[in-house]
């Protein structure tokens, strides 16, 4: 293949996301990262074509808008934010939503053939979201999009699933949002900052976050035990809505 | 849903329908001692047209409840709860008493606009994924208005039999239609159906988020005109012809989503058969139960429905623990 996996340009939605253009030659993981309210989802949105967005995404130099539901599927997989689902479906047939073909693998490799017979509403939070990433999984799609997958989930269940995306990263560009820093900067191989609608900041984690700009858009620096501390209040805007930047 | 189940489901509807059209036997059989030809034309003209409107009234209530369900994802939202047919009645009789047109073609279009009315009115009120609470009040809401302006279109018609002629009708009834008649609910019945089922599988994804649908390549507006236009459709013209009848639309698609797995979109074909069957069954209690005259179908169905109805509340209290 030739051109770039990925080409977004002037890709926008109204009042949430400014026209963004956005270009990943090969399969890899990018996190993005930013405030509340920052425009991730918004992106994550008008890359998947939710939302009417404006702009053009070409993924492997095809426009996906174009293609039929069974074809579009094995393009784009979207993961919302949102843990709920309308009917107490059995975690299996949820899966099975995304794509029967790969069904069992993705269960199997978030471990979840075990509760594959379980209802939806007889999970827990936790393994409910990670039924849900495995339906995205399942679909084996070219470009996979994630609305905070690591929310809801343990610690080792956080760790575990970056390294399954980083597997996954080996055959599809995968897009998550994250809230934690430190996880994203671990697993990226790119990250990108969004700060009020539009790409902050765009490059490889340990650079970026040793730089100003995660101060600047967050509000928050390296402490000298290496956590994360709210910043003093400098000059220039600075964040007013509450931002927990790691959790 | 596995093929066994399906072949099974397909089955028992044809069974009823053979039934429907058979019983009462006696009778039948003494004419056909008498008069062949005579039996065979009672077949039909009346067995015959009886058992097809139960059939595919039953089988679009199924089917549209079903899908509304799986639009709103909500297990309550069905044609009669939502307001749809009592919408329905609303248009057959402003277009038969106001109007004073009565022919079939007439009814069912002034059915199906009363209808479509009812639902947009429905989801401007309830919104798109409504809450138990809201979908209900809403829906009570529009039976409500629409049973009042049946009223006042009644009162206010020039015939003064008007209430006593539509009283029957209104109580839903399949007793004396035509084939002529039965036609303009079933094609419409029929189309409504099979469209609602090519609906399947982006109803399916629905019950992942509108996000995930829309992802998915599925338009939602489209999808959400689709639902409310074909459902409009079929249940207007049925309820045109036979009246209004209630819960089939929401028992049907219950039982139904426990054959698919709780998938609300493959539930469609599943809910049309039970729905038909229900309703077949339901007319023939309303036939053969020993009370010397006939019962109107619509209390039966709402006879049956009703306790049904009254154990999904105690059910869904259960459920969320309160």
């Amino acid at each position: 293949m030739t051109g770039p996996l990925l080409e977004a340009r002037g890709l926008a939605l109204a009042g949430r996301l400014a026209p963004t253009d956005l270009r990943v030659q090969s399969p890899q993981l990018v996190c993005l990262v930013g405030p509340n309210g920052s425009g991730k989802t918004s992106l994550l949105h008008a890359l998947a074509r939710i939302g009417g967005p404006e702009g053009e995404v070409r993924i492997a130099g095809e426009d996906p808008g174009r293609l039929p539901p069974a074809l579009r599927k094995r393009r784009i997989a979207y993961f919302p934010a949102s843990r709920d689902i309308a009917w107490p479906m059995a975690a299996r047939d949820v899966v099975r939503l995304g794509s029967s073909d790969g069904a069992e693998e993705a269960l199997d490799l978030l471990d979840l053939l075990e509760l594959a017979d379980r209802r939806m509403d007889r999970l827990s939070t936790g393994e409910r979201s990670r039924v849900l990433i495995a339906r995205a999984l399942a679909q084996r799609s070219t470009l996979m999009l994630l609305d905070e997958p690591t929310a809801n989930l343990d610690p080792a269940w956080q760790i575990r699933l970056m390294q399954r995306l980083r597997e996954a990263s080996a055959r599809s560009l995968v897009v998550a949002a994250l809230h934690d820093l430190d996880l994203a900067a671990r697993h990226a191989d790119r990250l990108i900052v969004m700060d009020k609608g539009r790409v902050a900041a765009d490059g490889l984690p340990a650079a970026l976050l040793a730089g100003a700009e995660v101060t600047r858009v967050f509000g928050v620096e390296r402490g000298p035990d290496g956590a994360w501390r709210l910043a003093p209040p400098g000059p220039g805007p600075n964040p007013s809505e509450d931002r927990r930047s790691s959790r | 849903m596995r093929p066994a189940t399906g072949l099974a489901l397909a089955a028992a509807a044809l069974s009823l329908f053979a039934l429907s059209v058979l019983l009462p036997w006696s009778p039948l059989s003494a004419v056909f001692d008498r008069d062949p030809d005579l039996a065979w034309s009672l077949l039909r003209e009346l067995r015959l047209p009886r058992a097809a409107l139960g059939f595919v009234y039953g089988a679009t209530l199924g089917a549209s409840g079903a899908a509304i369900q799986a639009l709103f994802a909500n297990p309550l939202a069905s044609p009669d709860l939502t307001g749809t047919t009592s919408g329905a009645a609303l248009g057959a009789v402003v277009t038969a008493y106001l109007l004073a047109f009565t022919s079939p073609l007439a009814l069912s279009l002034g059915a199906v606009a009363g209808a479509l009315c009812a639902l947009l009115l429905l989801i401007a009120l309830a919104g798109r994924r409504a809450e138990t609470a809201t979908l209900l009040l809403a829906g009570l809401a529009i039976s409500a208005l629409a049973g009042a302006l049946t009223t006042l279109a009644l009162a206010l018609a020039p015939s003064p039999f008007a209430f006593y002629d539509a009283y029957e009708w209104l109580m839903g009834s399949l007793v004396d239609r035509s084939l002529a008649q039965a036609v303009f609910a079933v094609l419409p019945g029929l189309l409504a159906i099979g469209l609602l089922a090519r609906l399947r599988a982006p109803l399916d994804s629905l019950s992942l988020g509108e996000e995930v649908a829309e992802a998915f390549g599925h338009d939602i507006v489209r999808l959400r005109l689709q639902v409310v236009s074909l459902t409009a459709i079929g249940v207007g013209a049925c309820v045109a012809i036979c009246g209004a009848i209630g819960f089939v639309g929401l028992v049907a698609p219950i039982f139904a989503r426990r054959l698919t797995g709780g998938r609300p979109g493959e539930a469609v074909i599943p809910a049309a058969l039970m729905g038909g069957a229900l309703l077949l069954a339901a007319d023939l209690v309303a036939r053969l139960a020993p009370l010397g005259r006939t019962l109107p179908i619509g209390v039966v169905t709402a006879l049956l429905g009703a306790p049904f109805f009254l154990w999904l509340v105690i059910h869904m209290r259960w459920r969320l623990g309160r």
